[in-house]
């Protein structure tokens, strides 16, 4: 019961992206459509996953002076392990995505709960941390996509729902991640209070 | 004349942070004032120079050399790091007021992307180094003359009433669109001036 509150935690009241609002960089940058969107947040969630069980199992043996580096190289050595996973078995996405794979070292988000949550907990408990964040970000990232896809070019996951012509181009475009992400955020806040 | 294209390009056309999304943790979490955006701004600059040419002569001279470019990642993470640790110690010596002015955001810097951002896309890019360099110090006056106008503009809307819902971070991204609006009339300038340089 416990490690499931630990679970929706992540995905609702401490919401990544909504909420605390770390890891903006991936979450502008790779928006443009709900399943890039989605993509760069299961790939976040598996660094996410594996860097809290290995961070909270060595968290005893690393001396506190060189914490933070030693986190570094252990999500710096994930992140290349699924840069080399990404490009074998989904190059396309791997295109797609880009820079912002192996920019997944610096999202604050991963490093953030290694210092907060791992570097306290047990192994089974960071894992559900993980997952829950993950999710939490995962599908913050996909109703992102989705609201400027729509929005951009009047699809959804690929499928047109509008004609094309009803899109409105500059949500693709950058100006449009800003706004829509601000707006999303104002919607949250005021259910949240409600 | 190529430099002064990729000059422009890089503060302009393809701005960091506005056109392309590095940087902005530190854009959103350090820009309620002008004088602290100044002060991010310069030390992003002074970082990102001198982490660019080491990283350009770690990826020309370890990494190529014995076929291990796939450390990539992790060696210029590792380097990144130790350079902002180096830079504030050296900087502590030898220039005591500089430190006061830019010692708060130094360590803030080894996870701003867009320091291990450009240092990938100067590889990427494949430029040789004093085009890197150019390219880096263009791409943190370009960051800086974006953290400066959106606290600039920060200043005043703190003095306006806002929406409950809105108020905050929303109005902030808002606000940021808004600006990233304004630098998307830049777009198409670089072709332009690619014509008139005759590049």
């Amino acid at each position: 019961m416990n490690n499931f509150k630990i679970l929706m935690n992540g995905i609702i009241k401490e919401n990544p992206t909504f909420v605390l609002l770390l890891g903006m960089c991936p979450t502008l940058g790779t928006t443009s459509s709900a399943i890039n969107g989605m993509g760069m947040g299961l790939a976040t969630m598996a660094v996410l996953v594996c860097s809290n069980i290995v961070i909270s199992c060595i968290k005893n043996i690393v001396p506190d002076m060189v914490r933070i580096p030693s986190f570094i190289v252990v999500i710096a050595s994930l992140v290349t392990i699924l840069q080399m996973v990404m490009q074998a078995f989904v190059p396309g996405l791997y295109a797609t995505l880009g820079l912002f794979i192996p920019l997944i070292v610096v999202n604050c988000l991963i490093l953030g709960r290694a210092e907060a949550f791992a570097a306290k907990n047990g192994p089974v408990a960071s894992m559900f941390d993980g997952i829950g964040m993950g999710l939490g970000f995962t599908i913050a990232l996909t109703v992102l996509g989705g609201v400027r896809e729509f929005l951009g070019t009047g699809k959804l996951f690929d499928i047109a729902i509008l004609p094309e012509e009803y899109g409105m181009l500059l949500f693709v475009l950058a100006p449009g991640a800003f706004i829509a992400l601000g707006y999303l955020i104002a919607i949250v806040n005021k259910l949240r209070k409600a | 004349m190529e430099y002064i294209l990729i000059f422009i390009t890089a503060i302009f056309v393809n701005n960091v942070v506005l056109s392309q999304f590095l940087g902005i943790c530190p854009f959103l979490g350090v820009s309620k004032k002008v004088e602290t955006a100044t002060g991010m701004g310069a030390a992003v600059a002074f970082v990102l120079v001198i982490a660019t040419i080491v990283t350009y002569l770690i990826q020309h001279y370890v990494l190529n050399p014995f076929g291990l470019q796939y450390l990539q990642t992790i060696a210029f993470i590792l380097v990144i790091a130790a350079l902002v640790q180096m830079v504030e110690i050296v900087l502590k010596k030898v220039s005591p007021a500089l430190y006061q002015a830019l010692g708060v955001f130094l360590p803030l810097i080894t996870t701003n992307c867009c320091i291990l951002g450009v240092a990938i896309l100067v590889i990427q890019n494949d430029y040789d180094l004093l085009t890197g360099v150019i390219y880096a110090f263009a791409t943190a006056i370009g960051f800086a003359l974006a953290m400066v106008l959106f606290a600039g503009i920060r200043e005043q809307l703190s003095l306006v009433n806002i929406p409950k819902g809105m108020d905050g971070m929303a109005i902030a991204l808002v606000t940021a669109g808004l600006l990233a609006m304004a630098f998307m009339g830049f777009s198409g300038v670089d072709k332009g001036l690619a014509t008139l340089f005759g590049v």
